[in-house]
């Protein structure tokens, strides 16, 4: 501030960063922040007919202001959807982290067999599109192409636990490998240090493993939540397989229904909105909570 | 967990709104100009025609060989509703198709979002190759043609007649008769259903409303009245909620593997469909062919003769196209010149909705080649279809027959709720939309 000279060429300077960062911008700007405000704009708008809206100039688009937004939060589905989406996401989060954290403990294991060969076949299903595995799985749960024999798999007692499934199947080795490579990190005097001192190898995975593990369980526990908040492909996939899922089963197939099937796209402009909001509390607020004890800041 | 949907929505939206943005400078002014016969192009116009009828690129090719002035080109659709969301979709942003495929129950909504064209004076020398029924779905009642109408779907009962003669099974004549041979099936082999009540097909009910006299829709003066509960239709919905719920009909959906199976295995005897079953059937059914026989749907009452119609679609010009009166002639062509009607026929295996088209069928389908008289029983059957006209919404009706009968199905509840569900859908939409409804 003090030395004019200086500060020129800072400011010269100073507008090279920007140079670099230009083109990250300019993609944010026109892929994430215009679509999202777009969204916004559409939320606010809707069409209004007149008579019997058939010919030229039936139909034109109004400002309704948080209209759509009131319908979206009124709507008993929504919130039906996302009781539905909770229920499969505890289940979700709690057998898929679980398994991974087993999976990935197990492999890093002094003695184990066969360890890259195991890796990779419980990695296997990540590669498979979601829309393919749950087709496959769609079949299996068919009683008459099961066979398992004839069980009512996508009844409505049983399609949650169906479906979430596909999910940890799909799902668990990813996290696994997350898990396992930060587990491959971990200098192994520790775990000698420990051996030493006496310790079994389930108390070095307990007392030391998984305190160390925290800040990438916490990270595969924020993906998997935004991951299920968003569950879309499997029940839209399983969907035409059964009568026991709606059109409106989670919160994001509602959307999709209102953008698609019925045509509204300005009530799927206002629910996204919502849902956005919602998956925002979920995923910092957990960070929130789980932040002081992971990082051990403050 | 592997694309971050939001993202991926809002990035269709985004090209969305570029389309719009583009598209808007140019598409407008010249859109007056291209209204009807304006100054001739300088090169040929270029049509592109969003359809799923199978090997339709086979049959542009011999109007492109013919039209060396008007090319078009064919894109290969999902078909159902998902192609008429892309299309009201592609419509709102500003780059529909020059013609699309439109299904007669989505034409209003077409209509009512201004995404098709009134082709009236192109198609006048059309009128007379179609009947006053399929016509009116293409005029939806008014002085407006909105489309050329291409194929129908007359309903009628596809029955496995080995099957019928193995458990002394009479064809029933009316739907009292189908409820008690469907009794009469589960008596003789409880792993064996006389048929099935799909709640994925709102189409197919609409069909059989259709059949009892309903009208789910009509237009009085200037005001839509909705009657999607009404008496013909509820008690179609009463017959075979009955028959859920007794467990003497099943409830799995038409088109999904576990049908198809059912179908091979010969666990289903009987399925009330349209003219263009034999299609599915050869797909999905390979097993039996020779078996299925076709007769009359049962009646409501005996010695009545009344049929619906599931399915058929026209051929539209979207309002958005620089050439539309190109598009019409094509339209035209493609549905009512003989030629290519017989390879509509052939190569798209559809069953034409122009009188001309009708009787060019010959030669019964392969999947049932030991019935020669098909398309004469087919025929006789298809005069005796009547329809309704569909309403602007029909997607939010067809969305809310799912739903509703998903549940009721699964709950084996009663089926009068859910159409009285599909009526407060559909009225609360319209509504909102702002159409006026009479009382």
């Amino acid at each position: 501030m003090t030395h004019r000279k200086k500060g020129a060429r800072a400011h010269r300077a100073g507008a090279v960063p920007y140079m670099f960062l230009a083109p990250a911008m300019a993609l944010f700007a026109l892929f994430l922040a215009l679509p999202i405000g777009y969204t916004v704009y559409l939320s606010l708008r809707r069409t209004r007919v007149s008579g019997l809206g058939l010919g030229r100039g039936a139909r034109k688009e109004i400002f309704v202001g948080l209209d759509n937004y009131a319908a979206a939060v009124g709507d008993g589905e929504l919130w039906a959807g996302w009781l539905r989406v909770l229920g499969y996401g505890a289940l979700v989060l709690v057998v898929m982290l679980g398994l991974a954290l087993l999976f990935a403990l197990m492999l890093d294991a002094a003695k184990v067999r066969l360890a890259r060969f195991t890796r990779i076949s419980i990695f296997l299903p990540y590669a498979v599109p979601g829309v393919a595995a749950t087709l496959m799985w769609g079949f299996l749960y068919l009683p008459s192409l099961s066979p398992f024999g004839d069980r009512p798999f996508l009844s409505a007692d049983l399609v949650t636990f169906s479906m979430a499934n596909v999910a940890v199947w799909g799902g668990t080795g990813f996290n696994m490998l997350v898990l396992y490579t930060a587990l491959r990190a971990v200098p192994r005097d520790y775990y000698e240090a420990a051996r030493i001192d006496g310790a079994s190898e389930v108390q070095i995975a307990l007392r030391i493993k998984i305190p160390i593990l925290t800040p990438a369980i916490i990270l595969t526990t924020v993906f998997s939540v935004i991951a299920t908040v968003q569950v879309f492909t499997e029940p839209t996939t399983l969907r035409p397989l059964t009568n026991t899922i709606s059109s409106t089963w989670s919160p994001l197939m509602k959307v999709y229904r209102d953008a698609f099937v019925t045509g509204d796209l300005y009530a799927a402009a206002a629910t996204s909105m919502v849902i956005a909001a919602i998956s925002l509390v979920l995923s910092f607020g957990f960070l929130r909570v789980v932040k002081n004890r992971a990082f051990g800041e403050g | 967990m592997r694309i971050n949907r939001l993202t991926a929505a809002a990035v269709a939206i985004l090209a969305a709104t570029f389309s719009t943005a583009c598209s808007g400078g140019s598409g407008e002014p010249s859109a007056p100009a291209g209204d009807s016969t304006s100054a001739a192009p300088a090169g040929p116009v270029e049509l592109t025609y969003w359809t799923w009828v199978p090997n339709m690129d086979k049959i542009v090719a011999v109007w492109n060989q013919a039209h060396p002035d008007i090319q078009v080109t064919v894109s290969k659709q999902a078909g159902g509703d998902d192609a008429a969301a892309k299309f009201l979709t592609a419509a709102k942003a500003g780059n529909p198709p020059d013609l699309v495929q439109a299904e007669y129950q989505m034409l209003p909504s077409f209509v009512a979002a201004d995404a098709v064209a009134d082709i009236r004076a192109e198609t006048e020398q059309a009128r007379a190759e179609f009947g006053d029924g399929i016509w009116g779905l293409v005029t939806l009642g008014t002085d407006a043609v909105y489309a050329v109408p291409q194929d129908s779907g007359p309903m009628m009962l596809y029955y496995r007649q080995d099957l019928f003669e193995k458990y002394d099974i009479e064809v029933p004549k009316t739907w009292d008769e189908y409820a008690q041979a469907a009794r009469a099936v589960r008596e003789k082999d409880p792993k064996v259903f006389l048929g099935t009540f799909s709640s994925k097909d709102p189409g197919w009910f609409a069909g059989l409303s259709q059949q009892a006299g309903a009208q789910w829709w009509s237009i009085s003066g200037d005001a839509w009245k909705v009657a999607v509960d009404d008496e013909a239709t509820a008690k179609v919905a009463g017959y075979w909620g009955g028959l859920v719920k007794e467990g003497v009909i099943d409830g799995m959906p038409f088109f999904t593997p576990e049908w198809n199976k059912a179908l091979n295995d010969g666990r289903l005897l009987t399925w009330p469909s349209a003219v263009w079953g034999p299609g599915v059937l050869s797909s999905n059914a390979p097993k039996a062919e020779g078996k299925w026989a076709i007769a009359p749907l049962p009646q409501w009452n005996a010695g009545e003769n009344h049929s619906g119609f599931w399915g058929g679609s026209s051929t539209a010009v979207a309002a958005k196209s620089p050439d539309k009166a190109a598009a019409a002639r094509f339209a035209t062509w493609l549905n009512t010149d003989p030629q290519a009607l017989d390879l509509l026929i052939k190569e798209g295996s559809i069953y034409p909705a122009s009188t001309k088209g009708a009787a060019l069928l010959t030669g019964a389908p392969d999947y049932f080649a030991d019935q020669p008289d098909f398309w004469r029983q087919a025929a006789a059957i298809g005069a005796t279809a009547r329809g309704f006209t569909f309403g602007p919404n029909v997607n939010v009706t067809y969305n809310a027959y799912r739903d509703a009968f998903d549940q009721a199905v699964a709950a084996k509840t009663d089926f009068a709720a859910a159409v009285r569900t599909m009526q407060e859908t559909t009225v609360a939409d319209m509504r909102k939309s702002g159409f006026t409804l009479a009382q």
